[in-house]
C-alpha cells in the first residue's frame, strides 16, 4: 500500500463515511500534517467500504492497525498531535469492549466472526488505483488462468468450489459457464449484473466502489472460462460513482494490457464497457437486462431460450452477478477445495449481507454459509437499536420473506431459507422491531411490485394490484371476512402463472406475514385496530387529562385545529377532524398525548352508520 | 431543425455532439437519453423527436423506451430534485415520516415542483445507503438519518442559499 512512507491513513470513504463527513476529515488532516510538516510521512488512501457504516465515519491506521470510529473534525488535531506526530494513539475514538478499549481493527467485534473474500480488499485499497490491487494479488488469478489452464479446467475448478450465482437465484456458476461454452456460436457475451434492485440492499454497490478492479478481474476469467469477447456492466443510474469507479478500471486494464486483442500473448481478446440502467427493478432479470443493454424497454423474454443460448443480440451470453464475478479471483487463487471447505452441504462459500433497519450495527458484513440468523443478528449486527424488541427480519427483499424470532436458529443457506419462506436474495437483511405493522409490510413490498411490474403478463400486472386493493382496504378498516383467504387463493395463482421471477415472487412477502403474524391481519380485519398504531385508520390519538398541564401547546400546533381545551379543563382532541400529523405528542413537554390501538368510539359510530345507509 | 429556438440551439448543438460519440456503440439510445436529461433537465417531446431523427429510428420507439424506465422523465422539473428514498431499509426507519416533514417544509406533494422552481420532490427505491436510512439524495450528495424536522429544515436551507 505504501510508498515507503511512514504511516497509511486508510479512510473509509464508502457511501456512509462520505454522508458522515469523511471528506472533511481528509482536508483536515491534510492541512494539519502540513502545518506540522510531516505531510511527506503519511499517506492518506481514500478506501471503499469497510463495512461498519454506523459508526462512520471511520479509518484504519498503519503499521498498527488502529482502528478509530465516529471520528470527528474536531478530533483530528488529537489524532495528528498525539498520534501520528508522538505515537499515542487516541483511545477514546477506539471501539469501547466490555472492560476494556480496542485498538486493532481485527479485534473490533463487528470484525471478528467475519470471513471476508469477496470483499478482500474492501477498505484496504485505492479503488483507483490499478496498482495497489495488483500489489495485493490482484490479476494473478487471471493470468494463472489463462497461462496455465485451458477453459475447461477454469470451468471445472468452478464446479468443484460449489460456488453458486449470489444473484438471488443460487444457480451453480460452473454449470451455467458450461453451457454458454458448449454453444459454439460467436460472438459471445459476458454481462456484469449490477442491477441491485432490491432495496435494502448494497453489497454490490459497495464492491463496485470498493474493488472495482476484482469485478473487473473476476468477469476476465468468466470471459476466458466460456470464449467470450466482450463484456458489459449493467449499473443502475443511482449509482454513480459505481460508474465512474468501473468505468475507469477498464481504462487502466486496457493500459496496463489486461483487455484488449491477444492478451498476455494468446488468443483471447477481450474488451468491456458500461451501460447504465434507468431506474426499473425488472431490468435486474436477465432477460430484461439484455433487453435493456439493446437499447430496449426493459421487458423479460420467457425462458427458454436461455440467454447461455441467445442472449444479447441473439448470442450466448453468460449473466453473473457482481459478487459472484467478485469471487472468483480468490477462489482460483486459494483453490475449489478452500472454498468448498466454507459453508455447508449446499452451499458453498460466504456470503455478503446488507444489515439495515432497526439493528444495531448496520452496514456490510460477509460471513460463511450456514450460520445462523440468530449469530447474524445479535452477535454481529449487535442486537437490536435501542433496546427495542425483535419483530421479524425480511430476507430476499421483495422477493422474500418474513421470518420471525422463532425462526432465528435457522442456519443461512440457499435451501434452509427457502424451506422457511424466506430466500436468500441478493442479501438484504432487514430488521424490523415490534413497532412495525406487518399488514403495513406487507403493503409497502406489493406496493413497490405493482409499481415495478411490467405489464407484460396479466397475473403479475392484475392480480398484484387485486392483491393490493384488498391490502390497502384492510389497513383502512374496509377489510372484509374471507379476505386473507381471497390473497391466500390470488397469490399462489399469481405465483404460478406469472412469466418471470418478478411476478412468481412478488405474493411472498403477504403469504409469509399471513402466515407468521395472521392474528395481526385479523385485528385489522374484524377489530378495525391496528396493534401497533401505524395504520392511520387504525388507531387514534388521545390526550391523557390526568398528565396534561393545560399549556395548549399541542393546540396551537394542531394544522387542524381540532383540539381545543383550557387551563383548567385540560385539552381535548376532536377525533372526527383529527388527521393524525402527530404535531401534537412531539410537541407535548410532559408526553401526555399518545397513540391507542383501535380507531375512537365517535369516529367508528360514523362508520357504522355510513355503513348502514 | 424546425423544433429547436435560438435559445435551445446550444442545447440542442451539445445533444448532437453526445449523439455522434455514442453512435459507434451498439444501441446506445439509453445513454443518450440519460445525457440528453443531463442538458435539457428533462425529455421533452421535442428532444425525443431530435433524438429519433439522428438515430434514424421511429418516435415511438424512443417515446416507448422514455415512459418504460422510472427514471426519465417528461415534466421539467425543479432546480433541485430531491430523491427521497423509498426503498425497505428508508421505509423500517421511517422514510413515510420523511415524505411528510418535506411536504409541509415545501408545501407541495409528491412529484410536484415549488411555485419557485427550486425543488421538485421525487421518490427512488434505494440509493444503496440503506444504513444511513432514511436517506434523501439532492443532485449527487446524499443525505441520511433524517428523523427530525430539524435536520430536514437545515439541509432544505442550504440549498434555499
Ligand atoms: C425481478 C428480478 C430481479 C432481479 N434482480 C437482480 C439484480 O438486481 N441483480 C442480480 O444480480 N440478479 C438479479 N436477478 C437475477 C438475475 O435474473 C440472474 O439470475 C442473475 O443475475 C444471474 O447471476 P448469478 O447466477 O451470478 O446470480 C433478478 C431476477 C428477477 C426475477
Ligand atoms: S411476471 Fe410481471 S414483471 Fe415479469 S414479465 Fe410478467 S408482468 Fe412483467
Ligand atoms: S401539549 Fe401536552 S400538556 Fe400541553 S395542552 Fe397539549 S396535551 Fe396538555
Ligand atoms: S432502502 Fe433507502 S438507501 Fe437503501
Amino acid at each position: 500500500m505504501s510508498q515507503n512512507k511512514r504511516m497509511d491513513v486508510l479512510l473509509c470513504c464508502g457511501s456512509g463515511c462520505i454522508s458522515a463527513g469523511a471528506k472533511k476529515l481528509k482536508e483536515k488532516i491534510i492541512e494539519l500534517s502540513k502545518k506540522h510538516n510531516i505531510e511527506n510521512e503519511i499517506n492518506i488512501i481514500e478506501t471503499g467500504c469497510m463495512g461498519p457504516c454506523n459508526l462512520g465515519p471511520v479509518m484504519t491506521i498503519y503499521p498498527e492497525g488502529v482502528f478509530y470510529q465516529k471520528v470527528k473534525v474536531e478530533d483530528i488535531q488529537e489524532i495528528v498531535e498525539e498520534h501520528f506526530i508522538k505515537g499515542r494513539p487516541v483511545k477514546r475514538l477506539m471501539s469501547q469492549g466490555d472492560n476494556k478499549v480496542i485498538s486493532e481493527k481485527k479485534e473490533v467485534p463487528f470484525f471478528q466472526n467475519q470471513v471476508k473474500v469477496a470483499l478482500e480488499n474492501c477498505g484496504y485499497l485505492n479503488p483507483e488505483k490499478i496498482e495497489e490491487y495488483i500489489a495485493l494479488d490482484g490479476y494473478e488469478a487471471l493470468v494463472t488462468s489463462i497461462l496455465e489452464k485451458t477453459p475447461e479446467e477454469v470451468i471445472q475448478e468452478i464446479k468443484d468450489s460449489g460456488l453458486r450465482g449470489r444473484g438471488g437465484g443460487g444457480f451453480p456458476t460452473g454449470v451455467k459457464w458450461g453451457f454458454v461454452q458448449a454453444n459454439k456460436n460467436k460472438p459471445k457475451y459476458v454481462v456484469c449484473n449490477a442491477d441491485e434492485g432490491d432495496p435494502g440492499a448494497f453489497m454490490d454497490r459497495s464492491l463496485l466502489e470498493g474493488d472495482p478492479h476484482r469485478v473487473l478481474e473476476g468477469m476476465l476469467i468468466a470471459a476466458y472460462a466460456v470464449g467470450a469477447s466482450k463484456g458489459f456492466f449493467y449499473i443502475r443510474a443511482e449509482y454513480p460513482l459505481a460508474v465512474v469507479r468501473i468505468k475507469n478500471a477498464i481504462e487502466q486494464a486496457r493500459e496496463s494490457g489486461l483487455l484488449g486483442e491477444n492478451i498476455f500473448g494468446t488468443d483471447f481478446s477481450f474488451d468491456a464497457e458500461v451501460r447504465m440502467g434507468a431506474g426499473a427493478f425488472v431490468c435486474g432479470e436477465e432477460t430484461a437486462l439484455i433487453n435493456s443493454i439493446m437499447g430496449m424497454r426493459g421487458q423479460p423474454n420467457p425462458k427458454p431460450p436461455y440467454p447461455a443460448n441467445s442472449g444479447a443480440w441473439q448470442k450466448p451470453t453468460l449473466v453473473n452477478n457482481v459478487e459472484t464475478l467478485a469471487n472468483l479471483p480468490t477462489i482460483m487463487r486459494k483453490g475449489a477445495k478452500w472454498f468448498s471447505s466454507m459453508g455447508t452441504e449446499t452451499s458453498k462459500g460466504t456470503k455478503v449481507f446488507a444489515l439495515t433497519g432497526d439493528i444495531k450495527n448496520t452496514g456490510l458484513v460477509e460471513v460463511p454459509m450456514g450460520i445462523s440468523l440468530n449469530d447474524l443478528i445479535f452477535n454481529i449486527g449487535g442486537g437490536m437499536a435501542e433496546g427495542k424488541k425483535f419483530k421479524g427480519v425480511q430476507l430476499g427483499g421483495p422477493s422474500g420473506g418474513c421470518l420471525t424470532a422463532e425462526d432465528l436458529q435457522t442456519q443461512i443457506d440457499y435451501e434452509s431459507l427457502k424451506a422457511k419462506g424466506a430466500m436468500m436474495g441478493s442479501g438484504g437483511v432487514i430488521v424490523m422491531d415490534d413497532t412495525k405493522c406487518m399488514v403495513n409490510v406487507a403493503k409497502f413490498f406489493l406496493e413497490f411490485t405493482v409499481d415495478e411490474s411490467c405489464g407484460k403478463c396479466v397475473p403479475c400486472r392484475v392480480g398484484l394490484k387485486q392483491m393490493y386493493n384488498i391490502l390497502d382496504n384492510i389497513t383502512k378498516g374496509k377489510g372484509k371476512k374471507g379476505d386473507i383467504e381471497r390473497l391466500i387463493t390470488l397469490g399462489e395463482s399469481i405465483q404460478k402463472l406469472s412469466l418471470c421471477g418478478l411476478g412468481q415472487s412478488a405474493p411472498n412477502p403477504v403469504l409469509s406475514t399471513i402466515k407468521n403474524f395472521r392474528e395481526e391481519y385479523e385485528a385489522h380485519i374484524n377489530d378495525k385496530m391496528c396493534p401497533t398504531c401505524v395504520c392511520t385508520d387504525l388507531y387514534h390519538i388521545e390526550i391523557d387529562k390526568d398528565k396534561c398541564i393545560g399549556c395548549s401547546l399541542c393546540s396551537r400546533k394542531c394544522p387542524v385545529t381540532c383540539i381545543t381545551g383550557s387551563r383548567t379543563e385540560k385539552y381535548t382532541i376532536a377525533q372526527v377532524d383529527c388527521i393524525k400529523c402527530g404535531n401534537c405528542i412531539e410537541v407535548c413537554p410532559v408526553s401526555a398525548i399518545d397513540k391507542i390501538p383501535g380507531m375512537s368510539s365517535e369516529v367508528l359510530n360514523i362508520a357504522n352508520n355510513i355503513e348502514e345507509d | 431543425m424546425s423544433h429547436t429556438c435560438d435559445k435551445d440551439q446550444a442545447l440542442y448543438d451539445e445533444l448532437k455532439l453526445v449523439i455522434n460519440e455514442k453512435k459507434k456503440l451498439r444501441n446506445p439510445l439509453i445513454e443518450i437519453l440519460h445525457k440528453a436529461q443531463d442538458i435539457f433537465g428533462y425529455l421533452p417531446v421535442e428532444v425525443q423527436m431530435f433524438v429519433a431523427e439522428q438515430l434514424e429510428i421511429s418516435l415511438s420507439k424512443v417515446y416507448g423506451v422514455v415512459t418504460f424506465y422510472n427514471r426519465f422523465s417528461m415534466t421539467p422539473r425543479g432546480k433541485y430534485l430531491i430523491n427521497v428514498c423509498t426503498g425497505t431499509a428508508c421505509y423500517v426507519k421511517g422514510a413515510p415520516k420523511l415524505i411528510q416533514m418535506l411536504s409541509e417544509e415545501l408545501k407541495i406533494g409528491m412529484g410536484e415542483t415549488t411555485p419557485d422552481n427550486m425543488f421538485t420532490l421525487s421518490e427512488v427505491r434505494c440509493v444503496g445507503a440503506c444504513s444511513l436510512a432514511p436517506v434523501l439524495v439532492i443532485d449527487e450528495e446524499t443525505y441520511g438519518r433524517l428523523d427530525t424536522r430539524k435536520k430536514v429544515k437545515e439541509i432544505l436551507n442550504r440549498y434555499r442559499g
